[in-house]
């Protein structure tokens, strides 16, 4: 009996407690850096696409949202023709992300992407596509690989020997 | 000034509906907003300010659900269950002094037409669970049945105390013997809280919603109501709020009866004092299990107002 009347009050108290709602479109709740929200295509720090086009992240989606094509420019260097995140599928897992050999594809702390026409939840490669590294600032891909491309030969990448020439006799 | 305060009968008719009814449709908002407050967020505050429009943006929204009667119901008391709910109730409302001059119709036996009123208010749930045809409406209404019978008893004998010591069944008659005494709260103060107890279980709210107990009836007697009817059933349960708060109020607070206020003011605050708590009572206390609620009356309660109801006897017969 007095349990119940002591539940009665402490629920009384609560009147004067601090709110846990968040107004929303005027308060915005805090998202982490890290967040699984929008996802976006990062270049690389001197400004060309990270992207390879190798198909993992396409491949280890779960729900098939992203498509995307291969080409390839003059000097060698793989691209996406285009590239196509359906977000009305997408679930946001962050398995693209994971999948990336070459931290192309990263998931940003933004949720506010409703539309009215369902059509308009296709983002195309021009709408993934930001200026900026993204989460690895100082990484970029086509330096480290030890792939021919142009403007870098064979053994010009970082850490790397120059190649053997297997013609010599020397050491 | 005194013709507003003791207006026509049928200005008091036709004032005392509007303003039962559209108290109800604003304890659509005032309670969600209370048990917001309890549970620390806000409830809605975005239609109009501080949302206050709610209960208009819920009437077009109920307005424009489909009015639907299942086919394998008994169409013609499906259909007349809800009205009985809301009419019940507002006949209630008949006997309720508001101040000395606004009431419809000061009944010499008020308080049994009262009881009377809050008995037949049972017929809608029992016969909107059976009318549905359906075994979770069917338990429900079986379930509000037992509950209003088991808890009508001692309901009933919990006021008698107050009829004892004012002498009269009109509710007029019993305020103005607060006024010239003491408010019945001090005197009859166990009879004040078995009658609150049985008021909540009586407008069949939480902690007493077993009849529509959703999560084990999905919604009980109303499980088939959709529309306007569910509408009806729900303006009847805040009209029944309001009426135990007003009788209340009545019986055991002094009904208009207070210093420096005029007296409908008075009335106000304490109706929406009981009116407050009866939602903090939602807020605070979980549904009891249903034979708990059967042994809670039968053994607790009425035996409480048996005794009661002996001691306030005996006092007033040794005074005299």
């Amino acid at each position: 009996m007095l349990s119940i009347l002591r539940t009665i009050w402490d629920v009384f108290l609560h009147a004067f407690h601090k709110r846990v709602t968040i107004q929303y479109p005027e308060q915005k709740a805090y998202l982490a850096a890290r967040y699984r929200g929008r996802i976006i295509l990062a270049r690389d720090p001197d400004g060309g696409e990270r992207c390879v086009a190798c198909y993992l992240c396409a491949a280890a989606c779960p729900v098939d949202c992203i498509a995307l094509e291969a080409t390839e420019d003059p000097t060698g260097r793989r691209y996406p023709a285009w590239f196509r995140i359906n977000f009305s599928r997408c679930i946001y897992c962050g398995f693209c992300e994971e999948a990336c050999p070459t931290y192309a594809i990263q998931l940003t702390p933004d949720t506010e992407m409703s539309e009215y026409r369902r059509q308009d939840m296709v983002y195309e490669k021009e709408d993934l596509l930001v200026a900026g590294p993204g989460k690895y600032p100082g990484y970029n891909f086509w330096r480290v690989a030890g792939v021919q491309i142009g403007g870098k030969d064979k053994g010009e990448a970082e850490r790397e020997d120059p190649p053997v020439d297997l013609r010599s006799l020397l050491p | 000034m005194t013709r507003l305060l003791s207006p026509h009968p049928i200005w008091a008719l036709l004032g005392i509906l509007f303003f039962a009814l559209n108290i109800a449709a604003f304890l659509i908002w005032y309670e969600r907003r209370l048990l917001a407050l309890w549970q620390d967020r806000y409830g809605p505050n975005r239609v109009g300010p501080f949302g206050l429009l709610q209960p208009l943006a819920d009437a077009v929204k109920m307005f424009f659900k489909e009015d639907w009667v299942p086919p394998f119901a008994d169409r013609w008391p499906f259909i007349g269950a809800p009205a009985i709910v809301a009419a019940t109730v507002l006949l209630g409302f008949a006997v309720v002094p508001f101040t000395s001059g606004i009431v419809i119709t000061d009944l010499d036996i008020g308080l049994l037409f009262f009881l009377a009123m809050s008995s037949l208010g049972v017929y809608s749930v029992v016969i909107g669970g059976w009318a549905s045809n359906n075994k979770y409406a069917l338990l429900g209404g079986m379930r509000a049945a037992a509950q209003m019978l088991s808890y009508e008893v001692f309901m009933g004998l919990a006021v008698m105390g107050t009829v004892i010591l004012a002498g009269s069944f009109s509710l007029g008659d019993i305020v103005a013997a607060q006024q010239r005494t003491i408010w019945y709260v001090v005197p009859q103060f166990l009879g004040f809280v078995l009658f609150l107890i049985a008021g909540a279980a009586e407008t069949r709210r939480l902690p007493f919603d077993l009849p529509e107990a959703e999560s084990e009836l999905v919604a009980g007697f109303h499980s088939e109501y959709s529309g306007m009817k569910f509408g009806l059933f729900f303006v009847g349960e805040y009209l029944g709020v309001t009426l135990i708060s007003c009788l209340i109020t009545v019986l055991f607070l002094g009904g208009w009866g207070g210093p420096g206020l005029p007296g409908l003011v008075w009335f106000l605050i304490k109706m929406f004092g009981f009116i407050s708590f009866f939602i903090l009572l939602r807020a605070a206390l979980p549904r009891p299990r249903f034979d708990q609620l059967m042994a809670w009356g039968w053994k607790l309660m009425l035996p409480l107002a048996l005794a009661n109801l002996l001691v306030t006897g005996a006092v007033v017969l040794a005074v005299h």
